[in-house]
């Protein structure tokens, strides 16, 4: 009754945000189970931060707080304020149950530009954890501090943080209107990648994380296209008569695998991710075969086919060999998605009509349904395997939403308008 | 004006090979001819010629581009709607796609575009193979019935394109369906 009563709570106030501009769109994050044990982490003011605008401490505590694995800790201001270059009375913060710290510090630089410190210490071990001085530009300010959360998060928790990473997705504003965009990935700092009059699905990130495939609709058909971000650069790189899509990018970044339409019904292909020499075929089959992705090892492709007579997920050796079919429960399994170390495989499956997202362990088969919408699409695991960013529907508008993998997380992403669908988590960026 | 006579020998004979090989170039305005008066040159007679009109448009002239935009002839109809989950052409749109295979057979450069197309539901990368299994199998209908390989090209729209932007079952009965255009329309 409880967990109802919260369920609806939480849906309204997301009903609520998205009727809000993203200015003034809060943090909507609903927490359930066991992941209510949160670190209690306190993260002051930065010193001079007032400079840079919005600033950094706020932009960290967003993050951290955003992640469900650490429970903020209000922080007044002080002064003089506190900064990382004084000793910290670790029995005050103690005393204030916090577990961790951070302060931190901005100067302006001769040169226009900023000098930002911080410094991480663990409350319950007397101890520093580490820190580290950045400069920036006060266009950075938010980048900085993405960076910051991430160093907190990975002496905190134990793996690598993602909240310098980036999303992709498609935001459709009306009938003629699409964009592709990117964002970080809290949502905000959205830049158009390419504005269409006709749909654009299917964005994946490169590798290396500078360029996006997609699938572009602008010459009446779909064509894949290949995008570099920095100069906006594109060429499509699978043209053929028919319908080109569902590009993946094999994990050496120089290779796509596509779906083509040219040699009859839907197939897999590779092509150089350049553009240069003939495609090649992967297997033949008289079935659907789409929605390739590679394995992280490259070793496996995975992808949905009708073979069996329902849309399920199969894999086969990218080197060629037997398909071997991985789902079973459910006629409606699609959309494979490998999770970065290669050992859950999430999904869409059809529930009574609905379309949830499934995640089935590899190693023992154990399935999960982590997510309890109508219409859940487009599962895209966070690199560091901890989140997956999917596409759902809420009043009737598509929006962006995120689930831990072990479904007790969930939060949703900032809503700016049109309707929003195909969201792709980027790779880590150095 | 030797010179222009070959030239446009030249260019009525690579718009016939052009409209022979079945490439079918989209371009519907003809190339410019510089206009030379006659006399210009001494007052010598000018050579007749007589060009055979070639129409690479795929929208003839005539009767014929009529027939493809009046309501009252078959031609005019362009969409064959599909039940869930489903891409066999239903009995009742037999009668249209041997009207548009027998127009596709006595119009050799007439092209056709097949967009296949989906309900929301599912996998928006699954539906845009589902939409081309449905525009394939209008195609295959269309050569048994003598339309050429060349002259019909099928592609997939997915869900992104429905006829209703509503939901229900009301509006994916629209939604699911393969629309039949020819060049010039697409």
């Amino acid at each position: 009754m409880k967990q109802t009563a919260k369920r609806w709570l939480g849906l309204l106030c997301w009903m609520l945000l998205a009727s809000m501009p993203a200015a003034h769109a809060q943090l909507s994050i609903e927490i359930t189970g066991a992941g209510a044990n949160r670190i209690p982490v306190a993260v002051a003011p930065f010193a001079g931060e007032a400079a840079l605008g919005e600033g950094i401490a706020a932009v960290v505590r967003a993050d951290l707080e955003r992640s469900g694995l650490f429970r903020l800790l209000e922080v007044p201001q002080q002064s003089p304020a506190l900064t990382e270059a004084a000793a910290v009375n670790y029995a005050e913060w103690r005393a204030r149950l916090a577990d961790a710290l951070v302060l931190g510090s901005v100067s302006a630089r001769t040169d226009g530009r900023f000098e930002a410190r911080f410094r991480l210490y663990d409350v319950v071990k007397n101890q520093t954890l580490g820190g580290i001085a950045y400069t920036l530009s006060r266009e950075q300010a938010r980048a900085t501090a993405h960076r910051i959360a991430d160093f907190v998060y990975e002496k905190l928790i134990g793996e690598k943080g993602v909240f310098s990473t980036r999303i992709a997705y498609v935001v459709k504003r009306s009938a003629t209107r699409y964009e592709l965009q990117i964002a970080d990935a809290d949502g905000l700092n959205e830049l158009n990648v390419l504005t269409s009059n006709e749909p654009i699905i299917s964005p994946t990130w490169s590798p290396e994380g500078r360029r996006l495939a997609y699938v572009s609709f602008e010459a009446k058909k779909p064509v894949v296209y290949v995008h570099s971000l920095t100069d906006g650069k594109r060429y499509a790189v699978a043209h053929f008569r028919g319908s080109n899509s569902a590009p993946a990018w094999a994990p050496d970044g120089k290779v796509l695998a596509v779906v083509l339409s040219v040699d009859g019904g839907s197939q897999i292909y590779f092509i150089n991710a350049d553009g240069s020499g003939p495609r090649r075929r992967l297997a033949a089959s008289s079935a659907i075969d789409t929605e390739p992705r590679f394995s992280p090892d490259g070793q496996w492709l995975y992808f949905t086919s009708d073979r069996g007579g329902s849309p399920q997920v199969y894999r086969m050796p990218v080197a060629g060999g037997e398909p071997q079919r991985m789902t079973f429960e459910g006629s409606y399994n699609v959309t494979p998605r490998l999770s970065p170390d290669g050992k859950i495989l999430a999904y869409v499956t059809r529930n009574a009509g609905r379309f949830q997202v499934a995640l089935l362990d590899l190693g023992n088969r154990q399935l999960q349904i982590i997510t309890d919408s109508e219409q859940d699409e487009s599962p895209s695991f966070a690199p560091n395997g901890r989140m997956i960013l999917l596409a759902t529907v809420l009043g009737g508008r598509g929006v962006l939403a995120a689930v831990s993998a072990d479904g007790r997380i969930r939060q949703r992403l900032p809503y700016s308008g049109g309707d929003v669908r195909e969201p792709a988590w980027g790779p880590f960026i150095d | 004006m030797r010179a222009i006579l070959i030239a446009l020998l030249a260019a009525t004979g690579l718009a016939a090979a052009l409209s022979g090989c079945g490439s079918g170039p989209q371009s519907q305005t003809p190339a410019a001819v510089e206009d030379r008066k006659p006399g210009a040159d001494g007052g010598r007679p000018v050579d007749t010629l007589k060009v055979k009109p070639v129409d690479v448009t795929g929208g003839p002239a005539g009767t014929a581009l009529g027939a493809l935009k009046d309501p009252a002839n078959i031609l005019s109809r362009r969409s064959i709607f599909y039940d869930f989950d489903k891409f066999d052409v239903k009995e009742e749109y037999r009668g249209l796609v041997e009207a548009h295979a027998r127009y596709l057979r006595e119009n050799p450069a007439a092209r056709m575009l097949i967009q296949g197309n989906t309900d929301e539901r599912g996998s928006r990368e699954y539906n845009v193979s589902l939409g081309q299994r449905r525009s394939d199998g209008v195609k295959k209908m269309l050569l048994l019935l003598g339309a050429r390989e060349n002259q019909v090209e099928t592609v997939s729209l997915g869900e992104e394109k429905p006829q209703d932007p509503g939901h229900g079952e009301a509006a994916w009965a629209k939604n699911r369906r393969s629309d039949l255009l020819y060049s010039g329309e697409y």
